[in-house]
């Protein structure tokens, strides 16, 4: 089962919310691909659609991160945009979420090529080398 | 940022500040990346695959319903498991099981997940429920979701459609509040017609909203009260 989201933190008693639990992934394979390391940064790759609220992450990350390897560590976010295919006219655009409109040919119907992404995209620990 | 000793620790107050209180394991100057590219929802993505390849197996096609808590879902089922037959429901909700309990009066499979305190259904959930779903003659499932119009629109729970409910009555601006949600929906709902006149719902201006964030969704108008339109619904849902 996967942890429990309203766990204790030096916040107290942590409200739900699904970012605790997605951040608790992220966490996961973080602390998986550092096998033991002290983790010194994640870099963490956000997309508009995701669903997720930057600051509700940020929360998330403080509050599950003490006594775990990645305390302390430097939390990078990177926010992408929703991108777009015309199927009509070809055209590859970014628009704000919630309007979809070609800006080449005004379609609607644009294939989206981007903006549900909530990834880790890499760490960094000490190099002992 | 701390500026002084570069821990990464984001804050804004000097160094000798009482609130200054996290710990000082300064970082060493050399570091080496790790590459992961892994997604936050992998694991409820692998689970959502696994339910999926359940009900394909079990020749069941399965609804994901979603809306703000009060927009008629469990109305809606109470309708449709009472017209449609071979067809059953799982529904989320964070305490009780006072819509499993309203769904089993009409005579249905009707099953109950209690999240405690999380704010939507994932993969797992319905997972572990999947082993006391009666599913002989059974074909389609309706998972009602935790009423919520924002988490639950990033859990992929296996399903094969997704139906976004909104009722007359919250206001016709609510696909451009909640954008995530509605870019997903495959059918949305205009629930509780039968209240349009009486809260002057203006139906032009919530069917523009929903073009606009949800251009490849079709809509419906319906209400479970008098029926209206629940033929085209089942209709969609056979189809």
């Amino acid at each position: 089962m996967p942890k429990s989201v309203s766990q204790r933190s030096r916040y107290g008693i942590v409200p739900p919310m699904h970012e605790l639990s997605l951040m608790n992934n992220l966490l996961d394979h973080a602390l998986a691909a550092a096998g033991g390391e002290r983790i010194c940064a994640l870099h963490v790759r956000v997309g508009p659609l995701s669903g997720v609220v930057i600051e509700s992450l940020r929360f998330a990350f403080d509050a599950l991160t003490p006594g775990t390897p990645a305390e302390n560590a430097r939390f990078d976010i990177e926010e992408t945009a929703p991108t777009f295919r015309c199927p009509h006219c070809g055209a590859t655009y970014e628009t704000p979420v919630g309007n979809y409109h070609c800006p080449a040919c005004a379609a609607t119907d644009g294939e989206l090529t981007g903006g549900y992404e909530l990834e880790l995209i890499s760490i960094e620990v000490p190099d002992d080398v | 940022m701390c500026d002084s000793c570069g821990c990464g620790h984001p804050h804004d107050h000097s160094h000798d500040s009482p609130a200054h209180d996290h710990s000082h394991d300064h970082p060493p100057t050399a570091v080496r990346t790790i590459e992961v590219q892994k997604s936050a929802l992998s694991l409820n993505q692998r689970h959502a695959d696994q339910n999926r390849g359940w009900f394909r197996a079990k020749g069941l096609t399965v609804f994901n319903l979603l809306s703000s808590p009060g927009s008629g879902k469990t109305s809606l089922l109470e309708r449709t498991l009472r017209d449609l037959p071979h067809a059953a429901a799982i529904v989320g909700d964070l305490q009780t099981d006072n819509d499993a309990q309203r769904l089993r009066a009409v005579g249905a499979q009707a099953l109950q997940i209690t999240t405690g305190a999380t704010c939507h259904l994932d993969a797992h959930m319905v997972l572990h429920t999947l082993d006391q779903l009666a599913t002989d003659g059974l074909r389609y499932l309706f998972i009602e979701n935790v009423g919520n119009l924002v988490c639950p629109a990033s859990y992929d729970l296996g399903e094969d459609r997704r139906v976004v409910l909104i009722s007359v009555t919250e206001g016709e601006d609510k696909p451009l509040k909640y954008p995530v949600m509605f870019r997903r929906a495959d059918l949305v709902l205009l629930t509780k017609n039968d209240l349009a006149d009486a809260v002057d719902f203006d139906r032009d201006a919530a069917l523009a909203n929903i073009r606009q964030t949800a251009p490849q969704a079709q809509i419906l108008d319906i209400s479970a009260k008098t029926g209206a339109n629940f033929d085209a619904w089942l209709e969609w849902v056979k189809a």
